[in-house]
C-alpha cells in the first residue's frame, strides 16, 4: 500500500432498496492534496462519503486508511482514524455553544473545564486563520459560523482528512474566498481534503485532483490543470453536452401582469417592499436579481396572495378583461393561472411533505379538483409519471416518499409540478439551487419553453451570469425597492451588481 | 376581602406547609426521572404507571420480607421495600424503552399503554396481597413503613418552628431534593450530562459525534424510570405509612409530568414547583367553599402549567424549550 495516500476505496456497493447508490467504487486522496468529488445529484458522491464518516456502513467493498485496512461501523470510529465530514445540513447542537458543540462526545475529565475548552479552540482559530466566537450559542449565529463551529470541531478531534459536502452552497462569495483561504492552509498542513460541489469554477479554482461519479459509478479521476468545465460535465453527464441556454427572442409580447406601486409591511411593521412597479409580459422571462432578502420572497408571495399588501395593485390581464389580484385568497389567484414555485434553503421546507410519495406531493396542487368527497389519484399519477420522465427524477418509484430521494431531485418535483399545471404566470424563485449543472440546464429548458409557449415567467435568481443568460429583462431589487430594470441582452454583470447595493433611478 | 384573609391564614401554618411537601415530594421523584427521560428525547408518558408499579413494588417487598421473619427489623424493611421497588421500575423502564428505542413504536402509544398497565398491575398486586393479609383485609407493613417515616434525630426536635417545617421529614424526601440538585448538576456541568442533551436535541448530530445514541436513551430511560417510582415508593411507605389503597395515587404522576414544563426541563426547578404543586392540590382543604369546588382547585396545577406553558413559548426563549427531539424515535440510515 502506498502511504501518500490517506484514504484508498476498493470496490465499494451500497444499495438502497434495489437501487445502487453506490456500484464497484475504487478511488484514492492522498495526504496534502484537495480532491473534488464530482457528479449529478443521486450520483452517490454523499453516501460514498457517508460511509467513510460511519453514517453508513457498505454493503461490500474494502476501504484503507494509510495503508491499513479498516472497517468504520460508527461516526465514532471514524474521528478515531482521523476522518471528519462536515455534512450539508449542520449536525450541531442549536442551544449549545460552539465549544460546547465541538467537546460534544469527546473523553476528557468527567467535570467540564470550559475555560481550557475555550483557550485551546482559540489556538486552533488562530493556526488556521478563522473567525468565531468559541461562547457563542449556535442559535445565534451566521451560516457561514456555523460551517466554521463544524470544521473546528473536526480540527479539535484531531482529524487528518476532511470531508466537506456543498460546503459553498449557503455562503455568500467573500465567505468562500475565506472558507478556501483557510482549506489551503490545511492542506499546506498536510492535510487530506475532500471537497462535494457543484460549482465548477470552484473546483478548479481550489482542487488539486477531480473525481467523477456517475449513476453511483466510479468513472475517472483527473488532474484539475488538465481539466475544463466542458470535460468535467462530460465526464458527470457521459455524453456530449453543450453549456448553453437557448434563449430565443421573445415573440408575440404583450402584458399579462401589471404591479403599480406595490407596498408591503410585514408582521414586525418592518417595511419589505416599498413602492414596486413593473409589468411582466407573456412570452417573456424577467429575471429578478438582488442580494439575498431584498425582497424577493415578499414581492412573489405578495403576487401569490401570501403576504399582506399595504398599497398598491396587481393587474393580470386576460382575453376577457382585466382582474384585479389584490383582495383575492391564493387559491383563487392560483385557478386564475399564476403559478408559484419557491425553492427555500432547506428545499422541503415550502411546498413539499417529505413523508409524503411523489405522487401524493403533486396531488397537493390539485386536491380540490373534480366531484364528491373522494380524490382523484389517477390524473395527479399520470402528471407524477410525466415529470419524472420528462426532468429524469430518479427515484425507486412515484410511490417513494419524496424525503428519501437527494435532494437535486427533490427539487425537480418542486419546479416540476408547478410547470406541470400549465400557469399563464410561472414565478419561480431559486429553482437551482443545489442542483448540479446538468439538472439545471434542464431547469432553465424547461422554462424557456414555458417562454415560447406565452407564459409570463418570473425568474428569482442567485447567479447573475445565468440570468443575464436566460432572461430577457432583469429587474433589480434593492432593499424592498425597483432599482432599475434593464435588457439582460445589453447589460453587464458589473452594471447589475451595482444597481444591487446602489438605489438609482435609472430605468430604460 | 374577609375570604382571602381567611385562606391567608390558613395556608401559613406550618402544618399546610408540611402537607404540600409530603404532597409534593412525588411529584417530585417523578418530575426529575421525566426529566431525565425527556432529556434523552423520550417522552415517556408511562410514568404514572411506573410509578404505581415502584409503589406497589415496595409494598411487595416489605411484605415478603415482614411475612418471613418473626420480628421484622425496620432497616432491612426499608431495603427491601427500596430493591423490589427499584426493580419493578426497572422493568416498566426496559419495557418503554425496549419498544420505543429498540422497536422504534411511537412513543406516545406506548406511554399510554404502559401507565394503563402499571395502574392496573399496582392494583391488581395490591388487592392480591390484601387478600394474602387476611383477616384485616388491608395489606399493611407497619414497621418498615414506620422506618421510612424515622425523622432526622435532634434537627426535627429542637428548632422549634425550623424543625417542624425543614427536618420533620423521613430520608425520601431529602434525597429526592438532593438528587435533584445532583441531576442539575449532572446535566449541566459534566460532559455525560452535556452528551445526554445532545441526544435529546439532535440524535443525528450527537451520533455524528461519536456518541452511542441508543445507550444514552435507555440508560436516561430506565434510571429516569427507576427515579420516578421511588415517588410512588415515597407514597405507599411515608404518605400512607405502608399500606396500599385502589387507585390511591391518583392523578400525581400526570402532575410530575406537568411539573417537568413548569421546571423547564431543570431538575433544581422541579423542588419549588413540586411543593407549589403539593400546596395547590391540596388547597381545597383550606379554602371556605365545602369539597364541591375540590375538583376545581385541583385544576390550578395543571392552570399554572398551562400558564407557563404560554409565557415561554411566546418568549421564545430557546435555551429554556423542550429537547428538540422529544418525541421522536432515532434511526441512522434513515433520511
Amino acid at each position: 500500500m502506498d502511504t501518500n495516500n490517506a484514504i484508498e476505496l476498493k470496490n465499494i456497493c451500497k444499495r438502497f432498496g434495489d437501487v445502487f447508490a453506490n456500484k464497484n467504487i475504487t478511488l484514492e486522496v492522498r495526504k496534502g492534496e484537495i480532491l473534488s468529488l464530482l457528479g449529478e445529484n443521486g450520483s452517490g458522491k454523499t453516501t460514498l462519503m457517508n460511509m467513510l464518516s460511519g453514517i453508513y456502513f457498505p454493503d461490500d467493498g474494502q476501504i484503507f486508511i494509510d495503508g491499513k485496512e479498516v472497517s468504520i461501523t460508527s461516526p465514532k470510529d471514524a474521528y478515531e482514524l482521523g476522518i471528519g465530514m462536515i455534512h450539508q445540513h449542520f449536525k450541531l447542537i442549536e442551544t449549545f455553544t460552539a465549544a460546547e458543540n465541538i467537546i460534544l462526545g469527546l473523553p476528557g475529565k468527567e467535570v467540564i473545564q470550559m475555560n481550557a475548552v475555550v483557550e485551546k479552540i482559540n489556538e486552533l482559530i488562530k493556526k488556521y486563520g478563522f473567525e468565531l466566537d468559541p461562547t457563542k450559542k449556535i442559535y445565534d449565529m451566521s451560516v457561514s459560523e456555523k460551517q466554521t463551529v463544524e470544521i473546528i470541531k473536526m480540527l479539535y478531534r484531531g482529524a487528518n482528512i476532511l470531508i466537506l459536502d456543498e460546503p459553498t452552497a449557503v455562503l455568500t462569495p467573500q465567505e468562500t474566498d475565506r472558507l478556501f483561504d483557510v482549506l489551503r492552509n490545511m492542506r499546506n498542513d498536510g492535510k487530506a481534503i475532500i471537497i462535494i460541489t457543484h460549482k465548477l469554477h470552484e473546483v478548479l479554482s481550489l482542487s488539486d485532483r477531480v473525481a467523477v461519479l456517475r449513476k453511483g459509478e466510479y468513472i475517472g479521476t483527473v488532474l484539475t490543470k488538465e481539466a475544463t468545465e466542458l470535460s468535467l460535465t462530460e465526464m458527470m453527464v457521459g455524453e456530449k453536452v453543450s453549456l448553453n441556454i437557448g434563449r430565443k427572442p421573445p415573440v408575440n409580447v404583450h402584458k399579462k401582469l401589471s404591479i403599480k406601486n406595490l407596498t408591503c409591511v410585514d408582521k414586525a411593521g418592518v417595511t419589505t417592499l416599498k413602492n414596486v412597479s413593473f409589468e411582466a409580459n407573456a412570452g417573456e422571462i424577467l429575471g429578478i436579481a438582488g442580494i439575498a432578502g431584498s425582497g424577493q420572497k415578499e414581492l412573489l408571495e405578495a403576487v401569490a396572495g401570501l403576504q399582506n399588501i399595504q398599497e398598491g395593485s396587481i393587474v393580470f390581464h386576460d382575453d376577457k378583461g382585466d382582474i384585479e389580484l389584490v383582495g383575492k385568497t391564493s387559491t383563487e389567484i392560483r385557478n386564475i393561472g399564476v403559478a408559484l414555485s419557491f425553492v427555500p434553503e432547506d428545499r422541503l421546507g415550502m411546498g413539499l411533505v417529505g413523508n409524503m410519495d411523489l405522487a401524493d406531493n403533486v396531488m397537493l396542487r390539485s386536491y380540490m379538483d373534480g366531484k364528491g368527497i373522494a380524490v382523484n389519484r389517477k390524473k395527479p399519477r399520470q402528471k407524477t409519471e410525466k415529470i419524472v420522465d420528462e426532468l429524469k427524477v430518479v427515484t425507486p418509484s412515484i410511490s417513494t416518499p419524496i424525503r428519501r430521494l437527494s435532494g437535486g431531485n427533490v427539487q425537480k418535483v418542486l419546479v416540476g409540478r408547478e410547470i406541470s399545471n400549465a400557469p399563464a404566470v410561472l414565478m419561480t424563485a431559486y429553482a437551482v439551487r443545489g442542483l448540479d449543472i446538468n439538472t439545471s440546464y434542464i431547469i432553465y429548458n424547461l422554462i424557456n419553453e414555458q417562454k415560447e409557449k406565452g407564459v409570463a415567467v418570473i425568474y428569482v435568481g442567485e447567479d447573475l451570469d445565468v440570468l443575464l443568460e436566460l432572461a430577457d429583462r432583469i429587474l433589480v431589487l434593492c432593499g424592498g425597492s425597483v432599482s432599475g430594470i434593464v435588457d439582460a441582452r445589453t447589460t453587464t454583470k458589473e452594471q447589475i451588481g451595482l444597481m444591487m447595493t446602489k438605489h438609482s433611478t435609472e430605468v430604460m | 376581602m374577609n375570604i382571602i384573609l381567611i385562606i391567608l391564614k390558613k395556608i401559613f401554618t406550618v402544618t399546610f406547609i408540611q402537607k404540600a411537601v409530603t404532597q409534593g415530594i412525588p411529584i417530585l421523584y417523578g418530575a426529575t426521572g421525566e426529566i431525565m427521560t425527556e432529556r434523552s428525547g423520550n417522552l415517556n408518558l408511562g410514568i404514572p404507571g411506573i410509578m404505581y408499579m415502584g409503589g406497589i413494588g415496595g409494598l411487595v417487598g416489605a411484605f415478603a420480607y415482614e411475612q418471613s421473619v418473626a420480628v421484622p427489623n425496620g432497616w432491612v424493611g426499608v431495603i427491601c421495600a427500596l430493591v423490589v421497588s427499584m426493580l419493578f421500575a426497572l422493568i416498566g423502564g426496559l419495557i418503554y424503552s425496549f419498544l420505543t428505542i429498540t422497536l422504534r413504536v411511537n412513543q406516545n402509544v406506548t406511554g399510554l399503554a404502559l401507565t394503563t398497565f402499571g395502574v392496573g398491575f399496582g392494583n391488581f398486586l395490591g388487592g392480591s396481597l390484601s387478600r394474602i393479609a387476611g383477616s384485616a383485609g388491608q395489606v399493611s407493613v407497619y414497621i418498615t413503613g414506620q422506618t421510612f417515616r424515622t425523622k432526622i434525630p435532634f434537627l426535627s426536635t429542637k428548632l422549634g418552628v425550623v424543625s417542624d417545617i425543614v427536618f420533620s421529614y423521613g430520608f425520601l424526601t431529602y434525597f429526592s431534593i438532593v438528587l435533584a440538585i445532583f441531576l442539575s448538576w449532572f446535566l449541566f456541568k459534566t460532559r455525560k450530562g452535556l452528551n445526554l442533551r445532545a441526544v435529546g436535541e439532535d440524535p443525528a448530530a450527537a451520533d455524528a459525534a461519536g456518541i452511542n445514541v441508543i445507550r444514552y436513551k435507555y440508560v436516561a430511560t430506565c434510571t429516569g424510570a427507576v427515579i420516578s417510582g421511588l415517588g410512588g415508593l415515597y407514597f405507599v411507605m411515608e404518605y400512607l405509612g405502608g399500606t396500599w389503597q385502589n387507585n390511591g395515587f391518583g392523578d400525581r404522576g400526570w402532575l410530575a409530568i406537568a411539573l417537568v414544563i413548569l421546571a423547564l426541563w431543570k431538575p433544581a426547578r422541579a423542588i419549588w414547583g413540586c411543593i407549589l404543586f403539593g400546596g395547590l392540590y391540596i388547597l381545597f382543604a383550606y379554602v371556605p367553599f365545602g369539597d364541591a369546588m375540590q375538583e376545581i382547585f385541583k385544576m390550578l396545577p395543571y392552570v399554572v402549567t398551562i400558564v407557563v406553558l404560554v409565557i415561554s413559548s411566546v418568549r421564545e426563549k430557546k435555551d429554556s424549550q423542550a429537547p428538540k427531539s422529544l418525541g421522536l424515535s432515532y434511526f441512522r440510515e434513515d433520511r
